[in-house]
């Protein structure tokens, strides 16, 4: 069965605006499904799905395991240390020794650019990307699209500004390439070590300051500053990047109108974003996760051949 | 042996600057005459190649052959062959082999598995440093005394300023090239592709132009010290392109290469992880090819050399960061300068078979490169109209790591000779 979104999810760079349309609007109906006593649907009873975590995650993990447990997949979840990976196993020897079980589905996150699809390209299985180096990470923006959605009631024009290190950021590959197909305008703002050379080429206006991101957005999608980026070379100290390029309530109360913040997690308190930012009226950042749920049972739903109008049958039916 | 005559063919002979038909007569190894209406000895075979060019065999002056250390990949005998069914009669093996071809043994090694395999002759490129470690020069004379024509570290760049200069300095007295791998590893560390849009779209670190930049401006800057010969190594930018050519005006002894995927493809290749077009230095974007192929033409980039870097199925068909560097490249080269310079006329087939024989021969001062009459009859005989679809299955290198895989290419190498002997004939090999 081909899916409107084809066998794999990839990345968003490569869909039209109406692919990412439907994935949103699928997700809708699922985000009651965990509202519910009982939050399970038997959209995908039968399928087995394993999870295929080379790189620490836990938000990303169990926002997939939940979307996956609550559509009554099976799943099975593998990290890379303590399996064959550990032993020198090769992807695509991994890849296939899973397939050679029967799966349906493989979510994939990995350290390297391209995994993903080096993955999709050599199996029948559907590959799901939930992360892959710094290329995309096209559920996490997904639910980044969903929750301004929510917030805005549309994308169309909104102006939403990447704040921090785009360079090592596959969620800021993915955002720019979703919020630019439906209609939003992007900023990207960052000390310039992170931001890639040449990015305005993608269609995005680059920001120099967090004063100037601040004032031109209506949102701001806040990205962990890795600790590891100072050793490399990219910022002095984490003490200048929050005097620099932080969002503190300093800077926001200057805002020419309320600024919706979202963040894609784990947060550096006190670094990208203060506490009284993360946790003040306008912080969306926990509906974003929320909503992650709900994308990841949607794509998920998708790309076994559910049909957009049968995505969550009322509560009761469920229930055998 | 007996002699031969190569009747009917169109012979361009880049060193004496003739090309038109002709016959070629070729007795004890040697060219014997050029002209029309030869008389030939009772004994000689008359080869019918009308229609085909008949010119001096093309020379290689950078490829990997992996032997010693990593025969799986291939061998001095395969990486022969492989280069005499791409048309060149000599190649220069690049000394980053397992151990190092830094010690007269090592050289001789080489020699002697050429000798045995009998197909293109085989030229060993000599370690600049011992182990190719950076900090001690090797023994540049009991190199050469065992047959090496240049010394190089490539796979990595002479780093230290003052050995570059010694050496330099050193590979004077017996005048030879020293070939830098130009990179600036602090600027490329983590790079797998070309810095630029591309990279930015797939979330791979990139190498700036300048990594390269850097290491042939100091390079060039080093020659004008020291007075000697640095040869600088498949050239991928704009940039360098620049540095040389203001280098040449100065009268400089700097020569340069160009390696065809750097005149054929650009970053965007990259595209969908093919790990086939992962290189080092990386596919760079239009206006670096561009700039490439107006250096070949112009003569600011001295000659094609292939960079010919086999490597197992396995060690590319994996993740695009953990990959390694480089194609191979001996049996497609011809047909990529014909389809990417001759065919669009930038070149001139006489232009296209000077930057890769008598160039050669002239910047690593090697024998070849020419059909003198008494000169070793170093010959490659073509079809440049016939085309061919590249199938790697099929070729004779023992890898198949090429980014040309089903592309369809002019030029049909249908014979191949050194000193005489044929060493390939098209469909019999």
């Amino acid at each position: 069965m081909t899916s409107p979104l084809g066998k794999d999810l990839i990345g968003l760079e490569s869909l039209t605006p109406e692919q990412i349309q439907l994935m949103l609007d699928t997700a809708e109906p699922f985000k009651e499904v965990s509202e519910r006593s009982i939050k399970k649907v038997p959209a995908l009873r039968g399928k087995t799905i394993v999870n295929l975590f080379f790189e620490p995650s836990t938000r990303t993990r169990i926002s997939f395991e939940f979307a996956e447990k609550r559509l009554s997949a099976d799943t099975v979840n593998v990290a890379s240390t303590g399996s064959s990976v550990s032993k020198g196993e090769t992807l695509v020897d991994t890849a296939r020794n899973l397939e050679a079980m029967r799966i349906d589905m493989v979510v994939v996150r990995h350290s390297m650019s391209g995994a993903a699809q080096f993955l999709a390209e050599r199996i029948r299985s559907n590959v799901v990307n939930a992360g892959d180096g710094k290329h995309e990470h096209p559920t996490q923006a997904l639910l980044d699209l969903l929750t301004l959605r929510d917030r805005f009631g549309r994308l169309e024009g909104l102006k939403v500004a990447i704040c921090g290190d785009v360079l090592h950021s596959r969620v800021a590959r993915s955002n720019i390439w979703g919020l630019l197909k439906l209609g939003a305008q992007v900023g990207v703002c960052g000390p310039p070590t992170l931001l890639p050379r040449g990015i305005e080429a993608l269609g995005v206006t680059v920001l120099p300051r967090i004063e100037d991101a601040i004032e031109w957005a209506d949102a701001l999608n806040i990205l962990r500053l890795q600790l590891e980026r100072m050793q490399g070379g990219f910022v002095p100290s984490l003490r200048e990047y929050n005097r620099v390029f932080g969002v503190t309530s300093e800077r926001l109360d200057r805002a020419p109108r309320d600024l919706v913040i979202l963040h894609p997690g784990p947060m550096n308190r006190g670094v990208e974003i203060d506490s009284d930012v993360a946790d003040g009226p306008h912080s969306v950042i926990l509906p974003q996760v929320t909503n992650g749920v709900a994308v990841r049972m949607a794509v998920l739903y998708l790309l076994a051949g559910g049909s957009p109008d049968w995505a969550a049958p009322p509560a009761g039916e469920e229930t055998r | 042996m007996r002699p031969f005559l190569l009747k009917g063919g169109r012979v361009i002979d880049p060193s004496r600057l003739t090309d038109g038909v002709a016959d070629v007569y070729v007795v004890d190894g040697k060219i014997e005459s050029i002209g029309h209406n030869i008389e030939v000895g009772l004994d000689a075979d008359t080869i019918d190649v009308t229609g085909r060019v008949v010119a001096p065999g093309l020379i290689d002056v950078h490829v990997h052959l992996r032997e010693p250390g990593q025969e799986d990949q291939e061998t001095i005998a395969t990486g022969a062959m492989s280069a005499v069914a791409g048309g060149f009669t000599a190649i220069c093996s690049m000394p980053n082999t397992d151990p190092v071809t830094d010690n007269q043994a090592a050289v001789g090694f080489i020699v002697r598995q050429s000798i045995r395999a009998a197909k293109a002759r085989v030229y060993p490129i000599g370690a600049v440093s011992l182990g190719q470690r950076g900090e001690q020069l090797a023994e540049f004379g009991e190199l050469v005394g065992a047959g090496a024509v240049a010394v190089s570290d490539d796979g990595h760049p002479v780093v230290s300023s003052h050995l570059m200069r010694t050496a330099l300095e050193y590979a004077k007295v017996f005048g030879i090239p020293v070939a830098d791998h130009c990179e600036d590893m602090a600027l490329a560390k983590g790079g797998s592709m070309h810095e630029g849009i591309v990279s930015t779209r797939m979330g791979l670190q990139g190498i700036p132009s300048a990594a390269e930049e850097i290491m042939v401006a100091r390079d060039i800057i080093l020659a004008e010290l020291t007075g000697g010969h640095v040869h600088l190594c498949h050239m991928s930018t704009r940039g360098s392109v620049d540095l040389i050519r203001r280098a040449k005006d100065k009268g400089l002894r700097v020569t340069a290469e160009a390696a065809p995927h750097h005149f054929s493809l650009t970053h965007d290749r990259v595209l969908g992880y093919d790990t086939n077009a992962k290189m080092n230095p990386p596919l760079r974007e239009e206006e670096d090819r561009e700039a490439i192929r107006q250096a070949l033409k112009d003569g600011t980039i001295d000659v094609i050399a292939t960079d010919h870097a086999p490597h197992h199925y396995d060690a590319k068909e994996r993740e695009f960061d953990e990959a390694p560097n480089g194609i191979i490249g001996l049996e497609t080269a011809l047909g990529l300068g014909l389809r990417e310079l001759v065919e669009p006329g930038l070149l001139s087939l006489p232009e296209l078979l000077d930057r890769m024989s008598t160039q050669p021969a002239r910047v690593f001062n090697l024998s070849g490169g020419t059909l003198a009459i008494g000169a070793p009859a170093d010959i490659v005989v073509f079809d440049p109209a016939r085309r061919w679809t590249v199938d790697p299955t099929l070729g004779f290198s023992k890898s198949r790591n090429t980014p040309f895989a089903g592309e369809e290419l002019p030029g049909v190498v249908e014979w191949t000779f050194v000193d005489g002997r044929r060493v390939y004939r098209k469909g019999s090999s």
